[in-house]
């Protein structure tokens, strides 16, 4: 199990949640992509595409969730034979951040994904910088903080 | 297996005496189906812990050449939690939360009723 984090206060929550929940991968990262974390994953491309996904996804169904005039969903669920995916947003202090869970049903289920994700919003909510606003990503940021980020989470 | 066909089932599981209460679970996601508990008891967790546990005693069993499981029984000290894997090719987990001194041959019984008619 690989845990590498850009932000370190994310370290020890998804440390317990990976271990607790049985995950395969997770990457937690924030409604535009930006990556804080991510465990399982052993190259940056695939945290790249997973990321950009992830986000896509989210920002897809928070629109859906607007035109039915709801709130933005909490969690969605996609589950296949082998592998199940849970997409989850939440806010924190350090503003709204996104939690995408890759998991073999082997190993763990929904039920255990969603319950101990409970207690990592808890964590993480606990453990996130109270101060500071956080910084809204221009396009012309976004590569360079992609690659410092990618740099971070695979040593490079 | 219909919602008020479950919901009968679960009716006579927590009808026994040291019943604290009752559910329907999914094996494979570890999700509540249906359930009658009382309150203080967390649905979702025992769900998710319980079908965990299914597939690694399954595993253990299997390895031990014993086949599949029919009842399991975990004593605990303010009680206990009796699972009858239900539904077809034990897609589903029945599961009572009791108290300690509760009966366990009838809550047994109870759950292996209802695991042969609502489910």
């Amino acid at each position: 199990m690989t845990i590498r984090a850009v932000e370190t206060w994310t370290l020890e929550p998804l440390t317990t949640y990976v271990t607790e929940a049985g995950a395969r991968l997770v990457l937690l990262m924030t409604p535009a992509g930006q990556v804080l974390a991510q465990s399982g994953f052993s190259r940056a491309v695939d945290v790249m595409a997973a990321s950009a996904l992830g986000a896509a996804i989210v920002a897809s169904t928070s629109e859906l969730a607007r035109l039915m005039s709801q709130p933005p969903f909490a969690g969605l669920s996609h589950q296949g034979q082998r592998n199940g995916i849970f997409l989850s947003a939440f806010d924190t202090d350090r503003g709204p951040l996104v939690v995408l869970v890759v998991y073999e049903l082997d190993a763990s289920s929904l039920g255990l994904v969603q319950l101990f994700l409970e207690q990592l919003v808890a964590d993480l909510r606990a453990a996130s910088p109270k101060t500071g606003v956080p910084k809204q990503v221009l396009a012309a940021d976004f590569e360079r903080d992609l690659n410092d980020s990618l740099n971070s989470l695979f040593g490079r | 297996m219909t919602a008020p066909a479950l919901a009968r089932a679960l009716d006579l599981i927590t009808r026994v005496r040291g019943v604290r209460g009752a559910m329907v679970v999914s094996r494979s996601d570890g999700l509540v189906v249906a359930e009658q508990l009382m309150e203080g008891i967390k649905g979702s967790a025992v769900a998710a812990l319980a079908s965990s546990l299914a597939g690694r005693l399954q595993r253990a069993m299997i390895s031990a050449g014993l086949g599949s499981s029919q009842f399991w029984h975990l004593q605990c000290d303010q009680g206990a939690l009796l699972v009858v894997p239900a539904g077809a090719e034990h897609g589903l987990l029945l599961v009572a939360v009791t108290e300690a001194d509760v009966n366990v041959g009838l809550v047994r019984l109870e759950l292996l009723r209802a695991a042969e008619t609502a489910v």
